[in-house]
């Protein structure tokens, strides 16, 4: 079937079978390789996207239920000039990334957090990250971004 | 993982989602949330012909108040429902239970009618269903029905449904300031309970101690004839019958039971 879908403000339109899963759509027929496949079992979070700005698990989603939505991945995050997004400076300054491959995921998922909770508490943050999963960073560090791009002081 | 080939098809109206499950009947499945459905098909367990996606029908979609009952659209979504000033008012227990189910984005795609029709005896809504003795509205080629929840869970992932209908509604009755209660034990936070216990006034249900949801039935008669919490909560497990799987033996799953069903008791007496 034919898809459309807001990506990141610009309308991208594919023919895709009707099985693809938003994950695909997005690596493959829209470049943008940022969102991770680290699960594939909806466990995760490395596929993390906002979809209509809500949280998703772009594995557990086919392309045609985002049709004639809006997507954004963690490529659009970034302002045009290139300037980061709080959450991604944030990540920078905290140290919340090692081998970066959470962090997409991480990242998406903080976005829709704070859109939901401004101010949130270290434990809320934690909460809230239950569905992402990070190998390297043992959270600790992530927990600061996320309170540091709130624009609270990073209590350690 | 990717799904095994089928057709998808968005539908636009209630009536659109009965005329394409008439035509397809067993071939067919109905597409919500899809966080029980897609997995299940990633996984070739479920292989249908067509999928039929009613995220569309944004009629189904809304919390209200009529005559001493809450109205649930089917394809309300879990983190809408936690959020609902209307359903935290007057069903706690059903947004309290609808924040605790899985992650962030797992609520923001997965439905209470999705949850219902896969009736999943480790998920959490049946049960608090069950224990706030609902309802469900359905719809079909013949027209609509009701099917109390006590009559809904026939076995493991096995209900009532035709699969040329649609749950269109949950309801039940509005209980402003009756006390409630809800534990789940999971082994990793986003997990599904090893057991799970929601209390609304004295009624109880359990989460995963049987094929399917249940009501802990001794605690109840117990706690109706003037027992203690303590001595109706060591009741729990008596009705049940429990599995014993890699994470939890069945004593262990039935000791559990009768210690959250103590917690949700003394918080609904709270
Ligand atoms: C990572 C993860 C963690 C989870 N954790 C939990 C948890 O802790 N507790 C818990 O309870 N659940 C949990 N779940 C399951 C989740 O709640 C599912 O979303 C839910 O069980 C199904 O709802 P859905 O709207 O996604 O339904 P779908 O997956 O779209 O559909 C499920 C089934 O119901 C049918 N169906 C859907 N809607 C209707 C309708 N209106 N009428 C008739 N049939 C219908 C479908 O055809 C399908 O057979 C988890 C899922 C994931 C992926
Ligand atoms: S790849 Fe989607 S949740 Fe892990
Ligand atoms: S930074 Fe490596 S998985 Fe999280």
């Amino acid at each position: 079937m034919k898809v459309s879908i807001e990506v990141n403000g610009k309308a991208v339109t594919e023919e895709v079978e009707d099985r693809t899963l938003l994950v695909h759509y997005l690596r493959e027929n829209a470049g943008l390789t940022g969102t991770n496949i680290g699960c594939d079992t909806t466990s995760c979070g490395a596929c993390t996207v906002l979809l209509d700005g809500e949280s998703v698990k772009s594995c557990t989603v086919l392309a045609a239920q985002a049709d004639g939505h809006r997507v954004m991945t963690v490529e659009g995050l970034a302002g045009e000039d290139g300037e980061l997004h709080p959450v991604q400076r944030a990540f920078r300054e905290q140290h919340g990334l090692q081998c970066g491959f959470c962090t997409p995921g991480m990242m998406m998922a903080s976005v829709s957090l704070l859109a939901h909770n401004p101010k949130p508490t270290r434990e809320e943050v934690r909460e809230g990250l239950e569905g992402n999963l990070c190998r390297c960073t043992g959270y600790h560090n992530i927990v600061s971004a996320v309170i540091d791009a709130s624009g609270q002081e990073v209590d350690r | 993982m990717i799904p095994a080939q089928f057709s998808y098809r968005r539908v636009s109206t209630v009536d659109e989602a009965l005329t394409v499950l008439g035509e397809h009947g067993d071939e067919a499945k109905v597409l919500a949330g899809g966080h029980s459905l897609l997995p299940l098909m990633k996984l070739r367990f479920a292989t249908p012909e067509i999928v039929v996606d009613v995220a569309p029908l944004e009629e189904l979609r809304y919390v209200r108040v009529e005559d001493g009952t809450v109205a649930i659209g089917a394809l309300s979504r879990y983190h809408d429902l936690h959020h609902d000033e209307v359903l935290r008012e007057h069903a706690p227990l059903l947004a309290h239970v609808a924040g605790a189910i899985g992650d962030q984005q797992v609520r923001h795609r997965g439905t209470i009618g999705g949850s219902l029709a896969h009736a999943d005896a480790a998920a959490d809504l049946p049960a608090a269903l069950l224990a706030s003795e609902g309802t469900l509205v359905v719809r079909g080629p013949g027209g609509q029905r009701e099917i109390p929840a006590a009559e809904f869970f026939l076995g493991p992932f096995t209900t009532p449904l035709e699969p040329d209908e649609l749950i269109t509604e949950v309801r039940v009755p509005a209980r402003a300031g009756v006390g409630w209660g809800f534990e789940k034990f999971t082994r990793r936070s986003i997990d599904w309970a090893i057991v799970g216990v929601a209390v609304v006034g004295q009624a109880v249900g359990l989460v995963n101690m049987a094929g399917t949801p249940i009501r802990a039935t001794a605690t109840e008669q117990a706690l109706a004839s003037g027992a203690s919490v303590a001595d109706a909560a060591a009741l729990a497990a008596q009705d049940a019958s429990p599995v014993t799987e890699p994470h939890a033996s069945a004593e262990y799953r039935s000791h559990l039971a009768r210690v959250l069903t103590k917690r949700a008791l003394e918080s609904a007496a709270a």
